[in-house]
């Protein structure tokens, strides 16, 4: 897992020799494809979660993707299937949850709870049965670049690319479901099956984010690019731009820094979706601060 | 041969046709979980008239404004109300908080088009865009909100959020406009802003104005109508008519009295105990 001990690449400070030597691999062509995919997919979806507030659901279907993978390397099959099969299942469990409760209310997040602490409780016995290589639930956990084969990334991008297009078709009416449900029904807007549809695309979303970061770390590309976006602008399509723009920074960013350093994956993208987050507010604080610090001319109380 | 002069003066000019109203209620009656909410409720609103919805709370006021909308179906009578793409509605109190990162003239650019699916293609229905960006442009600064329509939707003062939810309303330029409490958490000089707003509103652009209130003071001087509901029953009419003691006092079955302040304002005392719950109504 950790590839620095056994092939010690030197970082040269030259990026086209440094992306040669890294493309070298076939693993990291495939860890980058697959970084790309998901580094565009995840960030859309989750910019709707970040306004739509669904976070929780959005941790409950990471969640559920561990005891899915972990099934999958038990039974023999893609892991990639493991995530997509257990994040879909969650999200119709969830959907269907909401569908008895009213949205967003007390009774949904409990029930969400329960889905998520079991699905947990499940990801452990199976890593339990397996007792195989992967070094423990560590990758499921936190990620890997390690062995994302070709037919993964197939998978990938062929799941990502539905994704982008129903939430394409949908982003709109969403949009207008998400800030004002209300006046969104009263013009004939689909509102509740829009909700369900679109913790499908979640949940579609977090089992692609699962690959790369690991399922407890999807955040790093399902919320942060989106907040640090929302942080910069309340535009929605500049928003959406700018998030994808900081999902693949930071995943490509994370690709580089894993392969040639010792640490993890997952920790090198979630940390420069943070410096991000942090730079963005800084940049809004720094911008204030001038705003109120220059005079105001030309314009009348 | 003499033709009798025809005298201009007794020609009776045909009687001038009465526009069909703009919604029409006959006998209508709501039921939810078995119980009757109200029942017997005649309407008519025609164009540029400005209707109160008033009574106690729980009466089922939001519940008349949902079944002008069809969300909610009419258990007796008739209901006639125009096609949904020609009412604007404005739902009970939705303040966005701080944290919505989403511009006021997004809001409004929604009501106008956020039911369509699929993303605009650039350079198709280039026309159309640049006309529904012009009318979002024109319905914004007509409910005077152009200073902040660029800022983020949170971090707007309530007044300034009802506003740019009013203009979300008006932009489809409907025929009928329903508003749920838009007064309602406002301070008193926005109050009498948005109040004088719908009224222009409503006299300018012809449109009809249903709006739910808790307090009728704020409009009184706006209106035309008002529908008073109480103990399952409605009763409509001028202002002057129906928010009496003796109309009152018939309608709740209990003594009402309604005292006019030197103000002009109306206060309605003696409310039944079962109705007071929310303090003074009207």
């Amino acid at each position: 897992m950790l590839l620095a001990e056994t092939l010690a690449p030197a970082f040269s400070w030259n990026p086209v020799a440094d992306l040669r030597e890294m493309w070298a691999y076939p693993f990291m062509v495939n860890a980058f494809r697959a970084g790309a995919v998901v580094a565009v997919v995840a960030p859309a979806v989750g910019w709707f979660m970040v306004l739509r507030r669904q976070t929780f659901a959005g941790h409950t279907l990471s969640v559920v993707a561990f005891p899915g993978a972990a099934l999958a390397t038990l039974l023999g099959i893609s892991t990639t299937l493991g995530y997509l099969g257990a994040c879909l299942t969650a999200a119709l469990v969830i959907a269907a949850l909401r569908e008895r409760g009213r949205s967003g209310g007390a009774e949904e997040s409990a029930a969400t709870a329960t889905v998520q602490a079991f699905a947990l409780a499940c990801g452990f016995l199976f890593v339990t049965l397996y007792k195989g290589l992967l070094g423990g639930p560590q990758a499921l956990l936190f990620g890997t670049f390690l062995g994302i084969t070709t037919g993964q990334v197939g998978l990938l991008a062929a799941v990502g690319a539905v994704v982008l297009a129903l939430l394409a078709v949908i982003g709109r009416p969403l949009l207008f479901a998400s800030i004002d449900g209300d006046v969104a029904a009263a013009r004939g807007v689909p509102v509740r099956l829009l909700g369900a549809g679109f913790l499908l695309l979640l949940g579609a979303a977090t089992a692609e984010a699962g690959q790369i970061t690991g399922s407890l770390l999807v955040f790093a590309l399902l919320v942060m690019p989106a907040a640090t976006a929302q942080v910069l602008t309340a535009r929605p399509v500049l928003g959406l731009v700018l998030a994808v723009a900081f999902g693949l920074g930071a995943c490509w960013l994370g690709l580089i820094a894993a392969f040639y350093q010792p640490y993890p994956l997952g920790f090198f993208v979630t940390t420069f979706a943070f410096a991000g987050f942090l730079l963005a507010h800084l940049g809004r604080a720094l911008a204030g601060a001038l705003g109120r610090a220059a005079p105001r001319t030309g314009v009348p109380a | 041969m003499t033709t009798a002069p025809i005298d201009h003066a007794t020609v009776t000019e045909p009687p001038a046709p009465v526009p069909a109203p703009v919604l029409e209620l006959r006998g209508a009656a709501v039921r939810t979980g078995g119980r009757t909410l109200w029942s017997d409720v005649d309407l008519t609103v025609g164009a540029g008239e400005f209707t109160a919805v008033l009574g106690p709370n729980g009466v089922g006021k939001s519940t008349l404004v949902k079944t002008l909308l069809g969300a909610v179906p009419s258990a007796a009578g008739t209901i006639r109300v125009p096609a949904r793409t020609d009412v604007g509605y404005l739902p009970q109190r939705r303040s966005f908080d701080a944290a919505v990162r989403i511009r006021g003239i997004d809001v409004v650019r929604l009501g106008l088009d956020g039911h369509r699916w699929g993303l605009p293609i650039p350079g198709v229905h280039r026309a159309r865009r640049r006309a529904e960006r012009r009318r979002v442009d024109e319905v914004i600064e007509s409910v005077g909100a152009t200073g902040y329509a660029h800022r983020p939707i949170g971090r707007c003062s309530g007044g300034e959020q009802q506003r740019l939810l009013l203009a979300q309303a008006l932009v489809t330029r409907p025929r009928l406009l329903l508003l749920d409490e838009p007064l309602d958490s406002l301070d008193l000089p926005n109050q009498s802003a948005i109040a004088a707003l719908l009224g222009r509103i409503c006299r300018e652009d012809g449109v009809a104005v249903v709006m739910v209130a808790h307090d009728v003071n704020p409009i009184l001087h706006h209106l035309d109508r008002v529908v008073y509901l109480a103990q399952g029953r409605a009763v409509a009419g001028p202002p002057a008519e129906v928010i009496t003691s003796e109309t009152l006092t018939r309608l709740y079955g209990a003594p009402v009295e309604v005292l006019r302040t030197a103000d002009g304002r109306l206060v309605v005392v003696g409310v039944p105990e079962d109705c007071r719950s929310c303090g003074p109504c009207c």
